[in-house]
Order: C-alpha cells, then sequence, then structure tokens
C-alpha cells in the first residue's frame, strides 16, 4: 500500500472567489458559493450562521441575511489554484490535482527528502503559505482515500495528521459509510444495519461483489484502506508564452512590431513542435507607467506569425486610440507611454491535424486576406467586417459584426423564437443610427399611442425631423409594441413600431420611443 | 444550351431550313436574324467568357446578359437592388464586397441569397473610399461602393483600369462618369399592408436599365423581396434579347421566337 500525502486547502472555492475579486475579502465576510441553487462552499463566517454544503439558496439566505452569493466557477478555481501547485511541485514531484484545493502525492520520496513524513508535510504547507493561503491541511496515510479522510481530521492550529503505515484501516473503521460519497450505497448499507466503514469491511469482498457490483467492490477496498489505485501525477503544462522586455522602452508601434516578430516566430514554433497551433492568443502589454492593456485574440483558423504580429499592432494602436490620440497607423502612432514589456501566450491551442489546409485551401484564399488586411492597416482593425446574423428582437441586435481575422461570440441563438421580432422580409437598409421624424394625421396633429395600444388618430404623413419635405402615408399598419428587459435598466426598451408605405411605393420602419419618433429603417 | 444544340441538330439534320427558305421568303429573314442573333450570343458566352454570373431575373436586361468583369454600373438608391445584382455573383462562389454603406442590412442580404460568409463589409471608408475600394477590387469580384467624396477623373480612370486588369465588376450607388449602365428602380408597389393592418409581404419593382449601347432603356418586372424565392421574375425574360440585336428589339420589331421554327416546319 502507498503512503500518501493528500493536501487540502479548505472552502477553496470562496478562497478562488476573494482572489478573483468576485467576493470581498476578509474573514468577517460570510461568503457562499452556489451551483444550480445549493451551497457547493462557505466561508468560515458564513458556517458560523449555519450555512453548510448542499443547502438551498433561499435558506442559506435564511440562516445569514447578509450573506455574499457567488456562483461556481470551475475555471476560477482552478486557475487561482494553479500559482499553488507551482509551488508544491518546487518542494515535491508528483503532484497529482485530485480537484482544485485537493492534490495527492506519493510521500515516500518527499519523506525521505525532508527527513520524515511530518517534516515533508510541514514543507507543502509552508509551499502554501508562502502563495498567500493561511490554512492548509494535510493528512499522511496510507492511500489517498484513507490520506484525505486524515486531513479532514485536522484543525487549523495542529494542520496536520499523519496515520502510522498499517493502522489506515483502523483509522477508518469508526468513520460513518456516508464518508464513502455515494449516497446511495451509503443509504442501502445504512438500511441493511451496516453504519460504519469497519463493519463494512467485515463484509466479505466477494459477497460484496455480487451483491453491489464493481462499485460496491472498490467502496469495499477503500473502507479497508485496501485500494490500490496509484498516484498518478500530472505532467507539467509547458511554458508557451513568450514575454519580451524592451530596453530603452519604445514608443512607435512599427518598433514593436518588428521587435516582437522574433517572439511571435518563437511561439507558434514552440506549438508546432507539440503539433499544436494557437486559436486564440493572448497579448499583454506594459508601458513604462506600468499600465497593462491585456487582450485575447480570437483566430477563426489558427494563428501564423505574421498574425499574431498584427494583432500586437493593433492593441497598440487601439489603446492610442483610446487615449484620444490620432491614429496614424502608417507612420506609427506616438504612444501614451513608451512600451517596456510584450508577453505572448497561447490562450486556446488545437490539434495540428484539425488546421491542415484541405488540397484546395482552407478559409479565405491568401488573396482576398491580404487585401483586406491591407484595408485594416489603412484604417484600423474594426473597420472591415464580415457579417453573420444572430437573434434578437431589434434590427440592430439582429446582426453581428465580426472584424475581418476575428472570431464572433455568439450570445443570441438564432434558432429561438423570438417574440417580438419584425415579420420577414427584412428591410434593405438599415440606418446606423436612426433619424427623427415626425407622424402627423390628416389635421397636422402629431400621432401618439395610447396605453391601449391604439394610434390616437389614423397617420397621413410623416416628415423628417428637421422640417423636411412631408411624405404622404398610402398604407401603415402597428403599432407593435416591445416591451423587454424591463428589469435591467441599462439595456431595457419600451418602443412602438410602425410599417408604413409613402406614396412612392417605399415602405418604412418608423418606431415611437419616449413620445418622439423615428425613422429606423427603410424597405427600398 | 442543350435547347439551342438541338436546334441546331434539327437544322442540320433534318434540313428544315431549306424546306423553310423555299416555303416563304418572308419569315426566313426574320428566322435567319433570329439565328445570327442566337449565333452571337452563343459566340459571346463562349468566346469571351467575361461576365460574372448574374441573377436569372436581372441577366437578360443588362446590356451583354450579365454584369461583364471590369465594368462599372450605377445603381440608383436601393438597397434591395444592389442586393440582387450581388445575389447571383456570390451564390456562384464569389467574393462581394461593400464599401461605405453602413445601412446595408445584412438580414436582407442573406434572405436574397447572398452568401455571408464571403460578404466583406467597410462600413465607414472615410475619405480614403477610393483606395480601399482599389485595394479590395484585387481579391473581390464585385464591388459595391457608395461613395463619399466626388472623386477626381484622373482617380476615377486609375480605378478603371484597376478593375479591368482584375476582373472585378464595380456596382456603384450614385452616379459614377463611366458606366456601363444604369440601373434603376422605376416603379415600386408593396402589398400586403393595409390601413392599419397587415404587415409587407412581397414587394413588385420595373427594373429600368438605360446604356449606352441601347437606344431604349430596357425594363423589367420582379418581385423583389419575393417570401419564398428572394427575386422572381414577372414577366417572361427578353427572349433572345441579348448581344447586337438588343436595341433593334427594344424598338419593337421584335423576331419571332426560334423556338418557334420546328413546328412551322412540320
Amino acid at each position: 500500500m502507498q503512503r500518501t500525502i493528500v493536501l487540502w486547502v479548505p472552502d477553496w472555492p470562496v478562497i478562488a472567489a476573494v482572489r478573483d475579486e468576485a467576493a470581498p475579502a476578509g474573514n468577517a465576510h460570510p461568503i457562499a458559493i452556489m451551483a444550480a441553487n445549493r451551497v457547493v462552499a462557505c466561508s468560515a463566517a458564513a458556517r458560523a450562521h449555519g450555512v453548510h454544503r448542499g443547502q438551498k439558496r433561499r435558506d442559506a439566505q435564511g440562516a445569514c441575511p447578509q450573506l455574499v452569493v457567488v456562483a461556481h466557477d470551475d475555471d476560477r478555481d482552478h486557475r487561482h489554484f494553479a500559482p499553488l501547485i507551482d509551488a508544491i511541485e518546487e518542494r515535491a514531484a508528483g503532484v497529482q490535482i485530485v480537484r482544485p484545493g485537493l492534490v495527492a502525492l506519493a510521500a515516500r520520496g518527499p519523506a525521505r527528502y525532508y527527513g520524515g513524513e511530518k517534516a515533508a508535510a510541514l514543507a507543502l504547507i509552508g509551499a502554501v503559505i508562502d502563495e498567500g493561503v493561511m490554512d492548509a491541511r494535510v493528512g499522511v496515510s496510507d492511500g489517498p482515500f484513507a490520506a484525505d479522510r486524515a486531513a479532514r481530521d485536522t484543525r487549523p492550529n495542529s494542520p496536520v495528521r499523519i496515520v502510522a503505515e498499517g493502522a489506515a484501516a483502523a483509522y477508518l473503521a469508526p468513520l460513518p459509510v456516508s464518508t464513502l460519497a455515494d449516497p446511495e450505497l451509503a443509504t442501502l448499507l445504512a438500511r441493511l444495519g451496516v453504519r460504519t466503514l469497519g463493519a463494512f469491511t467485515v463484509l466479505p469482498a466477494t459477497a460484496v461483489r455480487e451483491r453491489f457490483g464493481p462499485a460496491g467492490a472498490h467502496a469495499h477496498a477503500l473502507a479497508g484502506a485496501a485500494d490500490a489505485t496509484p498516484i498518478i501525477p500530472r505532467t507539467p503544462p509547458d511554458d508557451l508564452e513568450r514575454v519580451i522586455e524592451l530596453e530603452p522602452p519604445l514608443d512607435r508601434v512599427d518598433q514593436i512590431a518588428f521587435a516582437v516578430r522574433q517572439l511571435a516566430d518563437d511561439v507558434v514554433e514552440q506549438l508546432a513542435a507539440r503539433r499544436l497551433v494557437a486559436t486564440a492568443v493572448r497579448v499583454s502589454v506594459t508601458d513604462e507607467t506600468g499600465r497593462e492593456s491585456d487582450r485575447v485574440w480570437l483566430h477563426p483558423r489558427a494563428f501564423r506569425a505574421s498574425e499574431i504580429v498584427d494583432r500586437v499592432r493593433w492593441q497598440l494602436s487601439g489603446s492610442t486610440r483610446r487615449l484620444g490620440q490620432k491614429p496614424d497607423a502608417a507612420l506609427g502612432p506616438g504612444l501614451a507611454s513608451p512600451v517596456t514589456r510584450v508577453r505572448i501566450a497561447p490562450d486556446s491551442v488545437d490539434a495540428t491535424v484539425n488546421h491542415e489546409p484541405g488540397l484546395w485551401g482552407a478559409g479565405p484564399d491568401d488573396r482576398v486576406h491580404h487585401a483586406l488586411s491591407r484595408v485594416q492597416s489603412m484604417l484600423g482593425h474594426e473597420s472591415v467586417v464580415t457579417a453573420q446574423r444572430a437573434g434578437g428582437r431589434t434590427l440592430a441586435e439582429r446582426r453581428i459584426l465580426v472584424p475581418w481575422g476575428d472570431r464572433a461570440v455568439h450570445q443570441r441563438p438564432l434558432d429561438r423564437p423570438w417574440p417580438g421580432a419584425l415579420p420577414q422580409p427584412a428591410p434593405a437598409t438599415v440606418f446606423p443610427s436612426r433619424h427623427a421624424v415626425t407622424v402627423i394625421d390628416g389635421r397636422g396633429d402629431v400621432v401618439l399611442i395610447d396605453d391601449r395600444l391604439r394610434v390616437t388618430s389614423v397617420p397621413a404623413a410623416f416628415a423628417p425631423g428637421a422640417g423636411g419635405a412631408t411624405r404622404p402615408i398610402r398604407s401603415w399598419a402597428g403599432p407593435w409594441p416591445l416591451d423587454e428587459r424591463w428589469w435591467d435598466t441599462a439595456q431595457r426598451q419600451k418602443i412602438y413600431r410602425l410599417q408604413v408605405v409613402d406614396e412612392a411605393g417605399i415602405a418604412w420602419l418608423l418606431v415611437l420611443d419616449g413620445g418622439s419618433w423615428w425613422a429606423e429603417a427603410r424597405y427600398d | 444550351m442543350s435547347v439551342q444544340l438541338a436546334i441546331f441538330e434539327r437544322m442540320f439534320d433534318h434540313g428544315e431550313v431549306p424546306a423553310l427558305a423555299l416555303a416563304s421568303p418572308e419569315p426566313t429573314r426574320s428566322a435567319v436574324e433570329a439565328l445570327q442573333a442566337r449565333i452571337n450570343a452563343m459566340q459571346r458566352t463562349t468566346l469571351d467568357t467575361k461576365l460574372t454570373p448574374t441573377h436569372e431575373a436581372l441577366a437578360d436586361l443588362l446590356p451583354d446578359g450579365g454584369l461583364k468583369q471590369g465594368a462599372a454600373y450605377s445603381v440608383t438608391a436601393s438597397s434591395a437592388l444592389v442586393m440582387a445584382l450581388l445575389a447571383g455573383p456570390s451564390q456562384a462562389g464569389s467574393w462581394c464586397g461593400v464599401v461605405g454603406m453602413p445601412e446595408f442590412g445584412v438580414e436582407a442580404a442573406e434572405s436574397l441569397g447572398i452568401d455571408l460568409d464571403r460578404l466583406v463589409l467597410v462600413p465607414h471608408p472615410g475619405d480614403q473610399w477610393l483606395t480601399v475600394t482599389a485595394a479590395i477590387a484585387d481579391a473581390m469580384s464585385v464591388i459595391v461602393v457608395k461613395p463619399g467624396r466626388a472623386a477626381s477623373d484622373g482617380a476615377v480612370t486609375k480605378l478603371a483600369g484597376r478593375l479591368r486588369e482584375r476582373g472585378a465588376t464595380l456596382l456603384v450607388v450614385g452616379t459614377w462618369p463611366q458606366t456601363e449602365a444604369m440601373i434603376s428602380i422605376t416603379a415600386s408597389r408593396w402589398s400586403g399592408l393595409g390601413q392599419g393592418w397587415g404587415y409587407l409581404t412581397q414587394r413588385e419593382v420595373t427594373v429600368t436599365v438605360s446604356s449606352r449601347r441601347s437606344a431604349a432603356p430596357r425594363s423589367g418586372r420582379l418581385v423583389l423581396p419575393d417570401p419564398e424565392l428572394g427575386i422572381r421574375r414577372l414577366d417572361p425574360p427578353l427572349g433572345a434579347g441579348r448581344g447586337r440585336l438588343g436595341a433593334v428589339q427594344t424598338g419593337g420589331a421584335r423576331p419571332a421566337p426560334v423556338t418557334a421554327l420546328p413546328r412551322r416546319a412540320s
């Protein structure tokens, strides 16, 4: 039986949320992490108020009204746990991540190196404390299951629990069967009169296998500390990001792009050596004042080195544009302050096999790409777009404009019904900013819409707001109300739409928004 | 093409044409003219393959029976008409670029048959619209441009040269100095909308094409947009109305359709 060290950081999801600034820092705040309306983790302060795992949100908030509720995010847990693993790996090799906040290691190596299991355990706790996590517990025993139980059998002031070799079965014996983390089996065993792990291990292994199947047999082995599942250490991921320190700091985009070229080649080559390609790249630029501009660039296919350089250039010119300087990409704009450091890290990668060009090429041909890239270098990255349709109720929502070379992030699926959207056909001209108009009836009064969704009088004509020529209305229909997102002050809208045909046979979409009329689109 | 081949086969195999010639001189002349027109038309498409695939509802209205590569056309302010002209090339796999039209309705474009994967928009080229158009002429088969500031004659000539060299077709929304033809909607009638009821369903338009090459403008009635097909022709297409005889036909003296030939002979 393999001696195992398990290191456990209690309430890791809470710590990760605090580190991510999703929850307030400080021990006094009761924080609960929720997934599917249940508490998955809570802070000590919350526990003191009676919040516990598995509780419903309403019950938890009832127990503790000032509870800070944070949605569970597995990515966040992993992301913030990664530096801890790196720190642990510096003290001991062969770390298996059971889940964020819980790692297992084979005890033999560290115990010999540090001169005893206790010393090894304290060294690991020291590594975690150095990373700023003050509470970490270690259990050492035969096999991961017993070590895990031992780690939980600790207190903040005595964070290490060592179960002597061969004593694991005796240590586990008094624990209840619910420890096995198999609720179905635990209930069944309890109903059969088997209440502790010790009582469960007394049953013959063959009988357990016959009655409970392979899962039951595994649980039986765990309970008897006889589980032979080895620790599978993770392979430390390769460091694929590249950083360049610019000394002296550079303040021209073309100089920086030139300096970054080698870096981009390096990143792509490193990936290619592992038969990978980057489909998203994170570019971080730090300037002299310490300000950092960080952005993830998506690619519709896979990045080549020159394309990464383009992204760096766009990011630099984008940051100057935000600062209100005139972008002059042809000459290289002066940046706000000189850049000292550029970091390029592949954000998501894919196997090369999926990105091999086909016999007739993949994606648009190079000629198209070059021509459009040239236009982008003239006008800026966002100036050349491809269009995609999206779901939504308003015309502006129903399309997504994606800059050339980027990948669209879909938020509103097209295949939903979207009640309240306009019927087909769609207008051919959608004004980028709607024009003010006035809609009048036969006597020249402004037409409005009452609370019962009726027009106050029959619309007879409409005219551009600034005293343009009046267009008589031949036929019309509506008003069609759209009252959406009333709960969201930023995005709520309550509008009434009218389709009208003027005497030239051209149809218009008129919108009444907050008491004034607008022409939103033209069916020409 | 197979119909045309069938006609030729009948002509040469069964000696129908000489029989006709003996029977009456009057129809012969028109039949010969029609056949010459047909031969001309076929020669145009086989020898000079310089046409961009055009939607069949519009092709016969245009001089030469389609959008010519390297030529510029002026389209009078109608986004739907622009989309109808783009639909043919786009469905045939060409890339289309739209410069200076932030109001281009993407949803309508897709429903009229434009492939959005091969549609590139440059909504705000500003003063550089001419440079941008010239730059994307390298890669796009059809470019729609809405001119911002007026361009100098020199710049227009330079762009025309670039287009000819690259074989790209330019559709200008507005006026343009050197155009192959002016395409406009001269009448438009929406249906589906009443006095306070209904919703827009479809529109009948009359598309008129005037060019230097034909004396009288040609018109055709289309449903644009049509709820099912996107674009549908209402009146019969202008039969053999292509090539050099176009002007003669629209002048009124329309020759008998060639398909009538075998029936007459029998």
